[in-house]
């Protein structure tokens, strides 16, 4: 199983080998001196799991921010597709496909489960300045909504209050609001953080069964997830890569272990 | 679903028999508040902006209204749509300037801008400056009813009312109020499913100031008055108090807490300053026990007794 599904990734791999979905060049960002993304040049090839790991403050996460447009880049470029998104804004980049989770989850507490599915789905009918028009017009999109809490095993939690979720189905919830999107690139800020062990093992499942016909760029901080589902792993530190590559060749880097997993392996 | 028909119902019933019940001046003066209460909410409770500069809206649009009736013969009901339309130009001004900034920045900007024109109010002449705009005739409604009869003045500000407020109901149930609950619930969250949520702001904001404008063009028809009150700082803090007593986020909540603000002010007048103190107790009381408000804590405890709305 495990074997089947690094093989046919490799599969796909090796028939795009060029082809990356999104590239920076120099990313930099600065705050008053100092510098907490430095030239940063990432390749995210197209169908594949990719990693961003490293020590805590190696600016993962501002990576990601960046990316989004959240934060704007101080020098360098970044580009989906080929096409250049520096300049452009975080709304505009999400409708490209480029779709991110949070930290923290970010779920939309005081509304149902199934609402907030719905939320994503909506922006497609273009009623969403419509604020005459009541809101059952929006009951055409339950069936879907429900297809996508079905895929994370929500279903039966549909008409709950969000905030009344269990912290792990919230992260469900989280990537079925993403998936709804259909993006091409999935970016997840740490997507099992603050879980239990088992919530860990379903959403490390979820992740790689969603990832088919989509590219899946995650921070993540718990090495079994991310020796098992990513196909690539680059790490950074203080801002600047250290080292890229498959996870057998990034743990067995010297300089990794020192800076990054020497604590891990004792 | 059930419990939004009841209120409805309820509404429309103490709509129709207040004002043989109470002195018909007062329940149109609540009848207004309320209205412009629940357009404050709409982007308080509904979009989590807090505005402190709503009494622009209400204000210039009963100098508008007002001057318009008085001055250059203006039907009531033009009276009325040029005050709205007042209120919303000013809301698109003031909403296009204060939602590049977030939380205290923008109740300081909106503050800010409604303190301007309030200086403007005090020196334009057409505005009367401290008399005010006076004797602004109430005329006759579509050219035939006479609103000059109290009767007919009432039922007419319950229709522009019970108008304002489904407005108001529909916006916060239709898709638009589904991304201006997502905004409220998690801005950053909306901005990456690709909602360009300033947009979303600013038309939530000019419609928030409309309805603030049709209130304040309506109770200008009622008072015969037009005046430097309801452009004042006080009203934008006073329509604060009024939302949050009643429930903010809640629909009927506003009308509530408009009615127990204006009720008090009214009934309390005997007391003289005491009002201020009274209704500050209040305020304190409210945000300190009850924080969502009167309709908010009721409807917890309906919730929590088991009986479903």
């Amino acid at each position: 199983m495990q074997f089947s599904f690094h093989q046919q990734r490799q599969d796909l791999k090796d028939a795009m080998s060029t082809d990356y979905i999104l590239q920076t060049r120099d990313l930099t960002k600065e705050f008053k001196g100092f510098v907490a993304v430095d030239k940063v040049n990432l390749q995210v090839r197209r169908g594949t799991i990719h990693a961003l790991i490293g020590p805590n403050g190696a600016g993962k996460t501002t990576v990601f921010n960046l990316l989004t447009k959240f934060l704007t880049p101080t020098r360098g470029s970044i580009h989906f597709n080929s096409h250049d998104i520096t300049h452009e804004k975080s709304a505009q980049i999400a409708r490209r496909g480029v779709v991110r989770s949070f930290q923290i989850s970010a779920v939309f507490p005081h509304l149902s489960v199934l609402e907030n599915v719905r939320i994503a789905l909506q922006r497609k009918l273009g009623t969403s300045f419509h604020f005459w028009r009541s809101a059952k017009s929006l009951d055409v999109l339950n069936g879907r909504a429900m297809e996508l809490l079905e895929s994370v095993d929500l279903q039966s939690f549909a008409d709950t209050m969000t905030v009344e979720l269990p912290y792990g189905r919230k992260r469900a919830l989280e990537i079925a609001t993403t998936l709804a999107l259909e993006p091409e690139l999935m970016l997840l800020d740490e997507p099992t953080q603050g879980m239990g062990h088992e919530d860990v093992g379903r959403v490390a499942d979820l992740i790689k069964r969603v990832s088919e016909n989509r590219t899946v760029l995650m921070v993540e901080h718990n090495l079994s997830v991310v020796s098992h589902i990513c196909d690539t792993i680059t790490v950074l530190q203080r801002g600047a890569v250290l080292a890229e590559g498959p996870y057998e060749v990034v743990s067995a880097d010297p300089r990794v272990l020192e800076a990054y997993m020497g604590t891990e392996h004792g | 679903m059930k419990g939004k028909h009841i209120g409805w119902i309820v509404l429309i019933a103490v709509g129709l028999s207040a004002p043989f019940l109470v002195y018909p001046v007062l329940v149109m003066k609540i009848l207004c508040f309320a209205l412009f209460a629940c357009a404050f909410n709409l982007l308080l409770g509904y979009t989590g902006l807090l505005s402190f500069g709503h009494a622009a809206f209400l204000g210039w649009a009963g100098y508008v209204c007002g001057y318009g009736v008085k001055e250059l013969g203006f039907s009531p009901e033009l009276g009325i749509l040029a005050g709205t339309a007042t209120g919303a130009a000013l809301g698109f001004v003031f909403g296009s300037l204060a939602i590049r900034r977030a939380g205290i920045y923008f109740a300081m900007v909106t503050l800010a801008l409604a303190q301007l024109v309030y200086f403007l109010a005090l020196q334009f002449p057409f505005t009367g400056g401290e008399d005010g705009l006076q004797g602004v005739p109430r005329g006759h409604l579509f050219g035939f009813i006479d609103l000059s009869d109290t009767m007919n003045m009432y039922f007419f500000v319950l229709a522009v009312f019970l108008v304002g407020f489904w407005i108001i109901d529909r916006a916060i149930h239709s898709p638009f109020g589904q991304v201006l609950t997502a905004i409220r619930e998690n801005e950053p969250r909306a901005i990456s499913l690709g909602y360009d949520v300033d947009k979303y702001k600013l038309l939530a904001f000019v419609l928030s100031a409309g309805l603030s404008g049709l209130a304040g063009a309506t109770k200008t028809l009622v008072f015969q008055l037009a005046s430097l009150t309801d452009v004042h700082w006080h009203m934008s803090g006073e329509i604060v108090l009024m939302t949050l007593l009643g429930g903010m986020g809640t629909v009927f909540g506003p009308i509530v807490g408009a009615t127990v603000v204006v009720g008090l002010q009214n009934y309390g007048a005997e007391l003289g300053q005491w009002v201020t103190v009274l209704t500050g107790v209040i305020f304190v009381l409210c945000v300190l026990a009850f924080r969502r408000g009167i309709v908010g804590e009721l409807a917890l405890l309906i919730k929590r007794s088991g009986i479903r709305m």
